[in-house]
C-alpha cells in the first residue's frame, strides 16, 4: 500500500479562552503577568480549552474525506493546522504534495480593485502561479459569469457576483491536496449546484479533498469516507452513509424528524414527516406536517387526518385535511403532498405517536394506517423555568396567567 | 515548481527557527501583488493619483524650509536650505512611510493571516515595497531642487543604491519588530506616530550634524537614521562622511533587522489565534 499523503499523529490544540474569545491582550495584562510570575504561554488550566485532542487518521492519494460535526466541536481548527494557519500544541501531520486551502471564499479581495485585478491578486493569494492564473483567467470569468463586469471596482459588484467571482477563482485552483470549508454554501440555487458540479468534477479527477461541511447531502454525495468530530476528538470515521446517519442521531437525540413511510394495499405513504423550527419541535412555535401519498389510480377526493396521540395512545388532538380545506375536490392525480401548517404547537415536551387516516371515496379506500408514527416535543420553558411534566402539566400546553392576592374573608376554620 | 513530492510535517513549534528564505523566495509572485495592490489602491479615487507621492514630501519642504530654513535660520553646511532640508527629508520620509506602513500592515492582513497561508513576513516587507515605489517618486523633487540650485553630486551619486538598502534596514527591522508587536499588544499602534515623530526629532533632518557637540556626537550617532541621513547628504551634496559613523549605521541597522526578524519568527505562530 502506497503511503497515506496525510498522516495524522495525536494531533492536539490547545487554546487559552482569553485568545479564543479575540480579547487580545494589552500591554497592561502583560506587565500584570510578569508581575505575578506568568509566562507569556502560561495559563492556569481552567482558561485552556483544548479544540482537538488526541487525534489521528490517514489520508490516501485520491480520496475524499468529509468532515462534519457540530459548532466549535473542532472541524475548522483541524483544517486550520493542516493548512498551516495555526500550529498544533501536540502530535503531529505530515503531508506530501501541494496543499491549497479554501477556508473561506474571496480572501484578499480587494474592493477599490476591479474584478481583473482581484482575480490575479486573489489567485496569487490562494498560491496559484501568474502564468496559471493567466491560463485559467477565461475560464474564471465565464464560471463567474461577470465578463462584462471586469473592469469595474468589485465594491460596485452585488454580493452574489462577488461571491460567485470569488468561488470561481478558488474552484480553479488545483493543487495535489485540497482543503475545503463550507465554501458550498454561497450563492443562489442555481449557483449553488454549479459548485456541486464544480467540486463533483474536482473530486473525480482524483485529487485529494478534505471537506468541511454542514450540508450531509453534500458529504454523502462527494465523500468516499467520512470522519465525525466531536468535542476535539475523532467520534466516528468511516462510511460516509453511516457517519452521517451517526451525526443526524448525535445532533438530534430522539427529537429528530426522520420521514416516515408506509405501504397499504392500494394507497402507499410515501413519507410523513413533522418539523419545527431548527429542526426541533417546541411549545408553542410552529410546525409543519409534511405527508407524501400515492395511490393506485387517480383520485380527485384525497383526503388524510392527522392523530396527535400520547405514548399511552390516548388522542389529543387531530387535524383533517378536509375539514381545514372546507372541500375535498382538487384536481385529479395519481399523488398527493399534504402540507399542514400548525401556528402553535400546543403539546408539552415528551414523546408522541402521529397516527394517519387516508380516504378516498373515489377509489373506496378509507383506513387507518395500522403503524404510529413516533415523534418528539422538545423541552422549552413553557411555565416561568420549570421544567414540564406530564404527570403535572399533561400534554398540553396553555397560555395562562396568575394573579396571587392577600385576603381577609376567609378562614380556615377551627384556626 | 518540481516533480519531487513536497513532504511538510507540521508541529508544534519549539524554540526558534531559522528563517525559512527558500520558501520566502517561493512566495515571491505574492509578495509582489501584495505591494502592486498597496500601490494601485493608495491613489485610488483620487483625483491627484500617483502625483500625491510628489505633493505630500514638497509641501512638508515648503513648510520646513519657511519655518527651519528662512525664520530659525538653520546652519545648513553652506548649501542652500531646501536642498539641506531635502536631502535629509527624502530618506527620513522613505524610512518613516516603511515603518508606519509595515508596523500596521499585518494587523491590516487579518483576514488573510486567519484563512490562507504564507509566510507571513511577506506582509511587512510587500508593505516596505511599496514604499520604495513613493520613494523614488520623491527622488525626482531632488533631482529638480538640485539643478535648480545648480548642485551637482560626484561619485557619491552611485552609492544611491547602497543608501537605499542602508534606510530598509532599520525601517524593516523596527517594522517588522512593531508589527509583531501590535498583533500581540494593540498599545502599540498608538505609540508608533509618537515614536515616529520623536525619532524624527532625534534626527538631523531639519538642523545638521554639525549643531551637535562633538562630545556627544556618538550618543546621538546611536540613532541609525542619523548615520542614514548623514550618508544621504555626503553622497548626495558631498558633505563630510565619517566612515566609522557609516559602518555603526551598518551595524545599527543589521541588529535592528535581526533583532525584527527574530521576535516576528517567534510570534508569528500565535498570529492566528490572537489576531
Amino acid at each position: 500500500m502506497k503511503e497515506p499523503v496525510i498522516k495524522v499523529r495525536r494531533l492536539g490544540k490547545k487554546y487559552r479562552i482569553g485568545l479564543r474569545r479575540e480579547r487580545y491582550r494589552t500591554l497592561r495584562d502583560v506587565i500584570g503577568e510578569w508581575l505575578s510570575h506568568q509566562g507569556m504561554a502560561s495559563g492556569t488550566a481552567d482558561d485552556e480549552i483544548w479544540a482537538l485532542r488526541d487525534v489521528s487518521f490517514d489520508v490516501h492519494e485520491g480520496e475524499v474525506l468529509g468532515i462534519i460535526g457540530r459548532n466549535g466541536a473542532g472541524k475548522s481548527t483541524l483544517l486550520k493546522i493542516l493548512a498551516q494557519i495555526t500550529y498544533p500544541t501536540e502530535g503531529e501531520v505530515e503531508i506530501r504534495g501541494r496543499v491549497g486551502s479554501l477556508l473561506e471564499v474571496g480572501t484578499g479581495f480587494h474592493p477599490e480593485l476591479t474584478g481583473r485585478e482581484n482575480i490575479f491578486l486573489n489567485g496569487a493569494i490562494l498560491g496559484m502561479t501568474r502564468p496559471e492564473i493567466t491560463r485559467k483567467f477565461d475560464q474564471i470569468v465565464a464560471f463567474a459569469e461577470v465578463d462584462k463586469f471586469l473592469d469595474t471596482p468589485i465594491k460596485r459588484y452585488s454580493s452574489g457576483m462577488q461571491m460567485r467571482l470569488a468561488f470561481a477563482v478558488a474552484a480553479h485552483l488545483d493543487p495535489e491536496i485540497l482543503l475545503v470549508d463550507e465554501v458550498l454554501a454561497v450563492g443562489d440555487v442555481a449557483f449553488q449546484k454549479k459548485c456541486l458540479n464544480k467540486m463533483d468534477e474536482v473530486t473525480t479527477k482524483g485529487r485529494t479533498v478534505l471537506l468541511v461541511s454542514h450540508n450531509l447531502e453534500a458529504i454523502q454525495h462527494l465523500c468516499r469516507r467520512a470522519l465525525l468530530i466531536d468535542r476535539g476528538a475523532i467520534v466516528r470515521i468511516g462510511d460516509p452513509e453511516q457517519v452521517c446517519d451517526f451525526y443526524r442521531q448525535l445532533v438530534q437525540g430522539a427529537d429528530g424528524n426522520r420521514a416516515f413511510s408506509y405501504e397499504g394495499g392500494n394507497y402507499k405513504i410515501r413519507s410523513v414527516v413533522i418539523e419545527g423550527e431548527g429542526g426541533i419541535l417546541k411549545t408553542f412555535a410552529p410546525a409543519v406536517i409534511t405527508a407524501d401519498v400515492a395511490f393506485a389510480k387517480k383520485c380527485s377526493d384525497p383526503h388524510v387526518h392527522l392523530f396527535f396521540r400520547n405514548a399511552d395512545g390516548t388522542n389529543i388532538f387531530g387535524l383533517g385535511s378536509g375539514d381545514l380545506a372546507g372541500q375535498t375536490v382538487v384536481q385529479a392525480s395519481e399523488s398527493f403532498r399534504f402540507v399542514f401548517r400548525i401556528d402553535e404547537m400546543p403539546l408539552l415536551s415528551g414523546d408522541y405517536q402521529l397516527g394517519v387516516k387516508v380516504r378516498s371515496y373515489d377509489l373506496g379506500i378509507n383506513e387507518i394506517v395500522p403503524v404510529e408514527f413516533p415523534f418528539r416535543v422538545s423541552q422549552t420553558p413553557v411555565y416561568g423555568t420549570t421544567p414540564v411534566s406530564t404527570r403535572w402539566h399533561g400534554n398540553v400546553g396553555v397560555r395562562a396567567s396568575v394573579q396571587i392576592l392577600p385576603s381577609r374573608d376567609l378562614k380556615v376554620q377551627g384556626a | 515548481m518540481s516533480d519531487t513530492t513536497l513532504i511538510k510535517v507540521i508541529r508544534p513549534p519549539r524554540g526558534w527557527w531559522s528563517i525559512n528564505w527558500a520558501e520566502i523566495w517561493r512566495y515571491r509572485e505574492l509578495l509582489f501583488f501584495l505591494a502592486w495592490r498597496d500601490v494601485k489602491v493608495r491613489y485610488k479615487q483620487t483625483t491627484l493619483g500617483i502625483l500625491w507621492a510628489f505633493i505630500q514630501p514638497f509641501v512638508q519642504l515648503v513648510i520646513f524650509s519657511i519655518v527651519f530654513g528662512r525664520f530659525a535660520k538653520m546652519n545648513s553646511d553652506g548649501l542652500p536650505y531646501p536642498v539641506f532640508a531635502y536631502a535629509g527629508l527624502l530618506p527620513w520620509h522613505f524610512f518613516a512611510e516603511t515603518l508606519n506602513r509595515s508596523s500596521g500592515s499585518v494587523l491590516g492582513s487579518t483576514s488573510l493571516i486567519t484563512k490562507v497561508y504564507f509566510p507571513r513576513l511577506i506582509i511587512p516587507i510587500a508593505a516596505s515595497v511599496s514604499c520604495c515605489v513613493d520613494f523614488l517618486i520623491a527622488i525626482g523633487i531632488l533631482v529638480g531642487l538640485m539643478v535648480y540650485y545648480g548642485i551637482f553630486p560626484g561619485f557619491g551619486i552611485l552609492a544611491v543604491p547602497l543608501l537605499i538598502v542602508l534606510t530598509l534596514m532599520p525601517a524593516l527591522g523596527a517594522g517588522i519588530l512593531l508589527s509583531a508587536l501590535t498583533v500581540m499588544f494593540r498599545d502599540v499602534k498608538y505609540v508608533v506616530p509618537f515614536a515616529v515623530q520623536a525619532w524624527f526629532f532625534a534626527t538631523p533632518v531639519v538642523y545638521s550634524v554639525s549643531v551637535v557637540p562633538a562630545r556627544y556626537r556618538w550618543v546621538f550617532m546611536l540613532n541609525p537614521m542619523s548615520g542614514v541621513v548623514s550618508a544621504y547628504r555626503a553622497a548626495l551634496l558631498g558633505t563630510s562622511f565619517h566612515w566609522t559613523y557609516a559602518a555603526l549605521t551598518l551595524v545599527l541597522g543589521i541588529v535592528l533587522l535581526a533583532w525584527g526578524l527574530f521576535l516576528f519568527r517567534r510570534m508569528e505562530r500565535y498570529f492566528a489565534d490572537v489576531i
